[in-house]
């Protein structure tokens, strides 16, 4: 799926800015998170799951963490990726 | 009701811990035209995943004829939202329309009929509507009133006694006690100024309206206090239901309290007083019976 470059998310306490861009293959994510250490990997996967649920299979992802929940990663990784290819989850 | 920006994840993670009736999660004035697409995944998934336990879960949409409207009632409903509230409504063929969507998303996901409909009336033509719009669908569940439009349309300003949202007011409960759904006021945004918040929210209690929105936890205490029954009128209530039922028993409808009569319409209060107290939860539910 081509990508563009875009963005999704604040860094506001309890949110992550998600910024996504094509990739020549495979999904990189640089995750940046006060809590890398206890939730790092929770966080990446759930980055990677969503992406894959999107039918993204390559793209570059850069994370900043500012304690965001499950469901608010799930919803910015989703918000970034419709920006990034132009087709919403929802019908038109 | 507490509203909450639709954008804004720690509050809606958060809003649930300070105990409101019920939580409007914005997607419409509070969201910027560029962060709607955002801010409808954001609800979605928190709807999806947040535990708000007991709370009322209320999601304000855009209007259906903005290229956002239909969208948000495909996330909110597919999410399992409570209430859909409509803002800025004018006639019933609006709530209609609205119902038609609902429906068309819950047989989508095969649960038809399990959303409610809430329509804020912002404007002279809602108001003057207001009892078309509180019977055009059975899921009505309330009317509320959005005073900053109204005012804005009235071409008048909002003032700390509420004169010019007297008749919006007055007219709002009375359609929603003839359509049998509940009703509620408007917003009061200066936070700074909790006694003139404290008047209103006792002008619309005496009015009749069934709850206040407000805009930060800080206003839900005076909301509670306001509305909570005090123990006399509690004791007076239960006074009065005890001595209709005594009377009851004995073949007659109407007995004297205090020397007062009391009737059915006394009843009726004194039944609301102690729902009241239920709701909040000063006696138990056992106790009304």
């Amino acid at each position: 799926m081509e990508l563009k470059n875009a963005v999704a998310g604040t860094l506001e306490s309890g949110d992550i800015m998600i910024q996504i861009g094509p990739a020549a293959q495979g999904l990189s994510i640089e995750l940046d998170s006060s809590v890398e250490a206890q939730f790092g990997r929770q966080i990446r996967s759930l980055i990677a799951e969503t992406l894959q649920g999107l039918g993204i299979e390559k793209a570059q992802v850069k994370a900043v963490d500012k304690g965001a929940l499950d469901c608010t990663i799930r919803a910015r990784v989703t918000a970034a990726a419709v920006r990034a290819t132009g087709k919403d989850v929802w019908k038109d | 009701m507490m509203f909450v920006p639709g954008n804004n994840p720690g509050m809606m993670a958060d809003a649930h811990i300070y105990g409101p009736d019920s939580i409007m999660l914005d997607l419409e004035d509070s969201v910027t035209m560029a962060e709607k697409d955002a801010a409808r995944l954001l609800v979605y998934n928190a709807l999806k995943s947040i535990d708000y336990g007991s709370t009322e879960m209320v999601v304000r949409i855009n209007p259906l004829s903005t290229p956002y409207g239909r969208k948000d009632v495909e996330a909110v409903v597919k999410a399992g939202v409570d209430v859909v509230r409509m803002p800025k409504t004018e006639t019933a063929d609006e709530v209609r329309e609205l119902e038609a969507e609902i429906l068309k998303v819950e047989e989508e996901i095969g649960c038809p009929g399990r959303t409610q409909i809430m329509a804020a009336i912002e404007s002279a033509l809602g108001v003057v509507n207001a009892y078309e719009i509180a019977t055009a669908s059975k899921r009505m569940m309330g009317i509320a009133l959005g005073a900053e439009d109204y005012s804005a349309n009235l071409k008048t300003q909002r003032t700390p006694g509420g004169a010019e949202l007297l008749l919006a007011r007055e007219t709002i409960v009375v359609a929603a006690r003839a359509a049998g759904i509940a009703c509620f006021d408007t917003v009061y945004s200066n936070l700074d100024d909790m006694d003139t918040f404290r008047a209103e929210v006792q002008l619309i209690k005496t009015l009749g309206f069934d709850g206040k929105s407000i805009i930060n936890p800080r206003q839900i205490e005076v909301v509670n206090e306001v509305f909570t029954p005090t123990e006399k009128e509690i004791l007076k209530a239960r006074t009065i239901i005890a001595a209709i039922r005594d009377a009851q028993a004995k073949g007659s409808g109407v007995v004297s309290v205090n020397g007062k009569m009391v009737d059915r319409p006394v009843v009726i209060r004194a039944e609301r007083t102690i729902a009241l107290a239920v709701a909040a939860g000063i006696i138990d539910k056992e106790e009304m019976i």
